[in-house]
């Protein structure tokens, strides 16, 4: 049976954007029921039975996160929304922003109302100026119609919303180094704890989510747990850490195949199916070498794990960090994986934030032997030296305060490991595979 | 706080009443004043196309900070440019990401360059398009991508595309 979608349910209508179109599909309903009927913990009751985890890349419990928060403190606590989507090949909350403004600003009223956050803010990144204007004019209309401001539908409640733009840097969607970024320092990450729900933004309980995190929720409390939980996959009985994998999930697909694009599905569908199914298969009539399974920081896989399903714990049996943004990235059997490679450590040598020292200079150095690759004077002992850099630096060997350097480093681990050969075959012919040359100053 | 009559330059060297409006009624939407300086600096690299020396001091000064702390905020941030190297009218930025390489970002970047005859993060000398390489814009489904300012531009994919957007900038 098709998959009817939920959150991409309205993003093709022609007027998907207004408070008028989003009211005759039956938006802000949920809202003005649960502001009459239900307490703010009903709400993270809901969405912790529920089972929703965080879509944004680490899969944190949703939930769960919002009970961290001080019971009875007097405030003011913030929700931070976390639009500084910059995880290469993802956008999924981009065209959610853009498509459907009104589903997002409805689960920011549903998960601020929950935990009694009376502030907002929307961190979007620069790049998404559309989505910005478009956001600003959904927020502008919900002020008008009382769904924002001071006394919510004639309720007690209150909460405002605001926008803040980025500047181009990756590292603002680390939660932390998005609450420095908002308090107008360098987006340097937190050392952890305390963590953002007890101390967050301006030294307040700050919760932060991202928008298909928030729009997930609007579907919990308008069809149901139940409903909810019948999508997906339930956790696996033989890991009793194991949350589940509930509801739908953004997939982008992009790269080598027909037809890229960003498509709404149950959490655990494979790769193989996404890519044949949903993404017009394989370009130019192709086979795949290999892809990227969840944005780059969650590894690489061969061709061979496409029947991997995407949920939570999927991509991490076939040694990939996690299911991460969800974005798909296929690349073609004639791609040199030395060319991948080094894409993906300039993007991390480019994007480290510069605090911890593991980062900054192993994802430099990381970059520095993949040009040495390029230009054919590769050696065989790089490909050691690749690997220690990359199992040493990261907040899982305890060497750096965020995530960054894990994710920096697990491609190498995974491209070094999985397509060994091809790396020393490049080794061995020398100059003679050179890649072709950058053009200026794009190193 | 530094005096502005210390620095070199004439009275011009001074933030317009707009822009000045336009920091201090942001003021209300955050606890704390140093929250204003990103969208601070926004305002000013967009009507001056960069954030001057002078203009860093004159937004600490609303925002009770001292110009090194905005120095160091908007320093971090690769994005904002000093009065040494401003922006063209339009900044045009290429992706050079996984996705867009995938499908052929590399060579857009080196068309737009052959083109414009300039370099990335350089100008044209006609002061209108300045030339970026970005990492992922997030328009991945239409790669390869470039932004015209912060609008996508998505499936720049063959010459005419590339010479057509130069014209419509040039135009500007």
């Amino acid at each position: 049976m098709a998959y009817e979608p939920v959150l991409l349910a309205r993003a093709n209508k022609a007027d998907s954007t207004s408070l008028e179109g989003y009211r005759l599909d039956g938006g802000y309903e949920t809202f003005a029921r649960v502001l009459k009927d239900m307490t703010g913990q009903q709400v993270t009751d809901a969405v912790k039975s529920a089972g929703l985890r965080g879509r944004g890349g680490a899969g944190f419990p949703c939930g769960l996160k919002w009970t961290f928060l001080p019971k009875g403190h007097p405030g003011p606590i913030y929700l931070c929304v976390n639009v500084d989507e910059s995880e290469p090949c993802t956008f999924n909350n981009r065209v959610l922003v853009e498509k459907d403004p009104h589903q997002v600003l409805e689960g920011i009223l549903l998960s601020s109302y929950a935990f009694k956050a009376t502030t907002a803010y929307f961190y979007i990144r620069y790049e998404y100026g559309a989505g910005m204007r478009i956001m600003q004019k959904a927020i502008d209309e919900a002020y008008a119609a009382g769904l924002l401001g001071k006394n919510i539908l004639g309720s007690e409640y209150s909460l405002d919303v605001f926008i803040h733009r980025g500047a181009g840097a990756y590292i603002c969607g680390e939660e932390t180094g998005l609450i420095e970024s908002l308090e107008g320092k360098r987006a340097w990450p937190r050392i952890k704890p305390p963590f953002p729900a007890i101390e967050g933004v301006f030294r307040k309980p700050t919760i932060v989510n991202n928008p298909e995190t928030l729009a997930n929720v609007v579907h919990i409390l308008r069809k149901g747990v139940d409903w909810f939980k019948s999508i997906g996959v339930p956790p696996d009985p033989k890991n009793p850490r194991d949350a589940g994998s509930y509801g739908p999930k953004l997939y982008c697909i992009s790269g080598h195949v027909n037809t890229p694009g960003l498509v709404e599905l149950p959490l655990g569908v494979t790769i193989r199916t996404l890519i044949n199914e949903h993404g017009g298969g394989v370009w130019k009539g192709k086979k795949a070498k290999g892809c990227i399974p969840g944005g780059i920081s969650m590894g690489l896989m061969t061709e061979a794990e496409f029947d991997t399903p995407l949920d939570f714990n999927g991509p991490c049996r076939v040694g990939c960090l996690g299911l991460g943004t969800g974005a798909v990235t296929v690349f073609d059997e004639d791609t040199s994986i030395v060319d991948v490679l080094h894409n993906l450590c300039r993007f991390f040598q480019h994007e480290s934030c510069g605090q911890c020292t593991p980062c900054r200079e192993g994802t430099g150095w990381m970059f520095k032997i993949m040009d040495r690759f390029r230009k054919g004077q590769g050696r065989r002992e790089d490909l050691t030296v690749l690997e220690e850099v990359a199992d040493k630096i990261g907040i899982m060997p305890g060497t750096t305060i965020c995530g960054l350097a894990d994710g920096a480093g697990w491609p190498v681990k995974n491209a070094v490991r999985k397509f060994r050969a091809e790396f020393e075959k490049y080794i061995q012919d020398g100059s003679a595979s050179r890649s072709k040359p950058l053009p200026m100053a794009a190193h | 706080m530094i005096q502005n009559n210390t620095m070199a330059g004439t009275g011009a060297e001074k933030l317009s009443t707009t822009v000045r409006e336009q920091i201090i009624g942001l003021l209300v939407r955050y606890p704390s004043k140093q929250a204003v300086t990103l969208p601070a600096l926004h305002l000013v690299q967009e009507a001056l196309r960069c954030v001057p020396f002078w203009a860093m001091r004159e937004i600490a000064d609303i925002l009770d900070l001292s110009p090194a702390e905005v120095h160091d905020t908007m320093s971090f941030y690769g994005f904002f440019r000093t009065d040494k190297d401003p922006l063209g009218k339009t900044r045009l930025w290429v992706c050079r990401s996984l996705a867009c390489q995938l499908r052929g970002g590399d060579d857009l970047l080196a068309e737009f360059c052959a083109k414009l005859g300039v370099s990335p993060t350089e100008t044209t000398d006609d002061g209108k398009i300045t030339l970026e390489f970005a990492e992922c814009i997030g328009a991945c489904e239409g790669a390869p991508a470039v932004m015209v300012n912060d609008e996508h531009r998505l499936n720049i994919d063959q010459p005419e595309k590339v010479d057509a957007l130069i014209e419509e900038l040039r135009a500007l």
